[in-house]
């Protein structure tokens, strides 16, 4: 009881504190804080619009190519693999989420950008070019390579979260499909996915909580360059890279607080989102609890 | 489970109670914080005096920004700091003192496999760079300064860094103070609103986008260029000479910037006179109160500030940090006399 309150306390002290020392920025920039995109601390003029589009975009690109994947590794991990796959399989994928998010940025400089750089941003420039997504120069870092590095990151979470929400599907609705005469794909179609849908949800806006509030490996490859481009080749910025970057060497009180106020909307960010997948979980295994399959 | 937290708790106090008051007095604990830049000479400073005399210092490198912050809120002894104080940090730390500690160079470092000889940049040449107005490397500004170098028809690729640093401080310092419209536009900080360029995290960052693209420039602490092998370019100084950045030229550089350097050390040292001087070169300070609130403290720091600046700059080489000149050295410790405990 008392360690629960203390929890309780602890955020609201948080919330508290961080509010406070925002109140600067909050009073300086108000609303502007959300919507300009000027970032100059020299001239201490604050905007954290591209953070936000960074963090935003960045983060939407990682779904985009980790639910299919994900949900694929779900799938087969629990409708269609043999039994002595199963369990060194999803063992191999959740060891993807033990490693260090540094080593992941490791990675992306030093392995995935030159390989994109070189090999995969000819190939869209040249058959997906006319979309202003694929257009201009590609240094190797930039938001593509960080929404692709954030997609490994989070295909652990998505794929062992649905995994289980497949497995806690009741084998009555798997048999009644089978017996109407669906076909394999159709029973996992409308038996499994159909029933576990709020729960897959759940799952991929944990994935996305993840990806909104990644530092490290994000702000190796992105570029780090506050500015709004359409084109994915173009370098950004996110909210928790802009901190992580430049809170140590933050001079003077209304930098910082404008670094605490991205801070606080980050925070309120994935507060909300995790707040979401609360609740579709919650909702899905409540309707699961009469017979769960093992 | 309560038992047993009850006894961890009873368990630490007693040791602490015991340990704590003999502890105190055998060994005089210095608390510090700051800057990143000279964390491993300032440790091997720490290590090497803690042998001569019983003190042990506890120093956060926690970046310059947060250095000053916490000298100034005085949550600790001294502070450091590649930046020196703006005026208004200064007037909410009265009393404060700059004392340089040692000294550094930042290069530009370049991935052109191509070019075997080593580069040479003129101030203008690298501001334009920056500010992107020269956006090709084989551009007639950089060939002219350059000849014979096989220059390549290809963007240049600027890296910055991107976390804050006193390193973004020296090299934009050195920017404004060659070029006007920098100046103007952009400014000097620790970070800066960039008008070109990819943002690395340190270092390592910075270099790893340079390594990763052909074409690729960007500016990095000169150890950091040394330990890691890459090239840096040659860099034209107040006086006229190309200089290839080294030890030895950054000291040349400190030393060019003595004679018009005011007596509490604030001031940027880059684009200094001196034949031989690399220009973007800077000091890093130790943050101190004139007058110490605690006697025993303000002794034994004295004492060690009084011996870095003297003896312990030998320990600067090894690490490639560029010793204080000895002129400068004798006005550091008029400094240090000041000091009150």
């Amino acid at each position: 009881m008392l360690t629960a309150l203390s929890v309780t306390a602890l955020t609201l002290l948080l919330i508290y504190s961080m509010v406070t020392n925002a109140l600067p920025a909050i009073q300086k920039f108000g609303w502007h804080f959300l919507f300009t995109s000027t970032w100059d601390p020299v001239k201490e003029i604050f905007g954290a619009l591209p953070f936000i589009y960074g963090t935003l975009v960045s983060s939407a690109l990682a779904l985009l190519i980790a639910v299919p994947i994900s949900l694929g590794i779900a799938i087969y991990l629990a409708e269609l693999a043999p039994q002595f796959i199963r369990q060194p399989l999803s063992f191999l994928i959740e060891l993807l989420a033990a490693i260090p998010s540094v080593v992941y940025g490791f990675w992306g400089i030093f392995g995935l950008a030159p390989f994109l750089r070189t090999a995969v941003q000819p190939f869209l420039s040249k058959y997906l070019g006319f979309l202003p997504l694929f257009q201009g120069q590609f240094f190797g870092v930039g938001m593509l390579t960080a929404g692709i590095i954030l997609s490994i990151m989070i295909i652990p979470t998505i794929s062992s979260i649905s995994r289980e929400v497949f497995l806690a599907v009741p084998s009555n609705q798997r048999e009644a499909a089978t017996a109407l005469g669906a076909t394999r794909w159709e029973t996992i179609r409308l038996a499994v996915l159909g029933y576990s849908k709020t729960g897959v949800w759940g799952a991929v806006i944990l994935g996305l909580g993840r990806a909104i509030g990644e530092t490290m490996a994000v702000t190796m490859v992105i570029g780090n360059r506050p500015q709004i481009s359409v084109s994915l080749f173009a370098p950004g910025y996110t909210m928790a890279s802009v901190i992580a970057n430049e809170f140590t060497e933050a001079t003077g009180k209304l930098y910082l607080s404008s670094l605490v106020e991205i801070g606080v909307i980050l925070f309120f960010l994935t507060l909300i989102i995790n707040g979401i997948a609360r609740f579709l979980i919650w909702k899905v295994s409540n309707k699961a609890k009469g017979r769960i399959r093992e | 489970m309560k038992k047993f937290f009850l006894g961890l708790i009873l368990t630490t106090l007693a040791l602490s109670l015991t340990a704590g008051p003999t502890l105190a007095n055998k060994l005089l604990l210095i608390n510090g914080a700051g800057g990143t830049f000279p964390y491993p000479l300032y440790s091997k400073w720490f290590y090497e005096y803690a042998k001569i005399e019983p003190v042990n210092f506890n120093y956060q490198a926690i970046g310059s920004g947060a250095g000053i912050k916490q000298i100034t809120e005085r949550t600790v002894d001294f502070g450091a700091s590649d930046a020196a104080l703006t005026d208004k940090q200064m007037k909410q730390a009265p009393g404060l003192l700059h004392i340089p500690m040692t000294a550094g160079a930042v290069v530009i470092s370049y991935n052109l496999p191509q070019v075997t000889q080593r580069l040479k940049f003129t101030p203008d040449v690298l501001a334009d760079i920056y500010l992107g107005k020269i956006t090709k490397w084989n551009d007639p500004r950089i060939s002219r300064i350059n000849p014979g170098a096989n220059l390549p028809n290809e963007g240049i690729l600027v890296a910055h860094r991107s976390d804050g640093s006193g390193t973004t401080n020296i090299f934009t310092s050195y920017l404004s103070s060659v070029s006007p419209e920098w100046k103007k536009k952009v400014g000097f900080s620790t970070s800066v609103n960039w008008p070109v360029g990819l943002g690395g995290k340190g270092n390592q960052g910075v270099s790893g986008i340079i390594k990763q693209a052909e074409g690729g420039m960007g500016y990095i602490e000169l150890a950091y260029a040394i330990t890691n092998n890459l090239p840096y370019a040659d860099l034209q100084n107040k006086a006229g000479n190309f200089i290839t950045p080294t030890i030895e030229t950054t000291t040349e550089a400190i030393n060019g910037a003595l004679s018009h350097m005011p007596d509490d050390f604030r001031v940027s040292c880059v684009n200094p006179g001196g034949a031989n001087a690399y220009p973007i070169s800077g000091v890093t300070w130790i943050l101190v109160y004139k007058n110490q609130p605690n006697h025993v403290i303000g002794e034994e720091l004295v004492k060690f500030l009084r011996w870095a600046i003297t003896d312990g700059q030998k320990y600067s080489v090894d690490l490639l940090y560029a010793p204080l000149p000895e002129s400068m050295v004798k006005k550091i410790e008029q400094r240090i006399d000041e000091i009150n405990y």
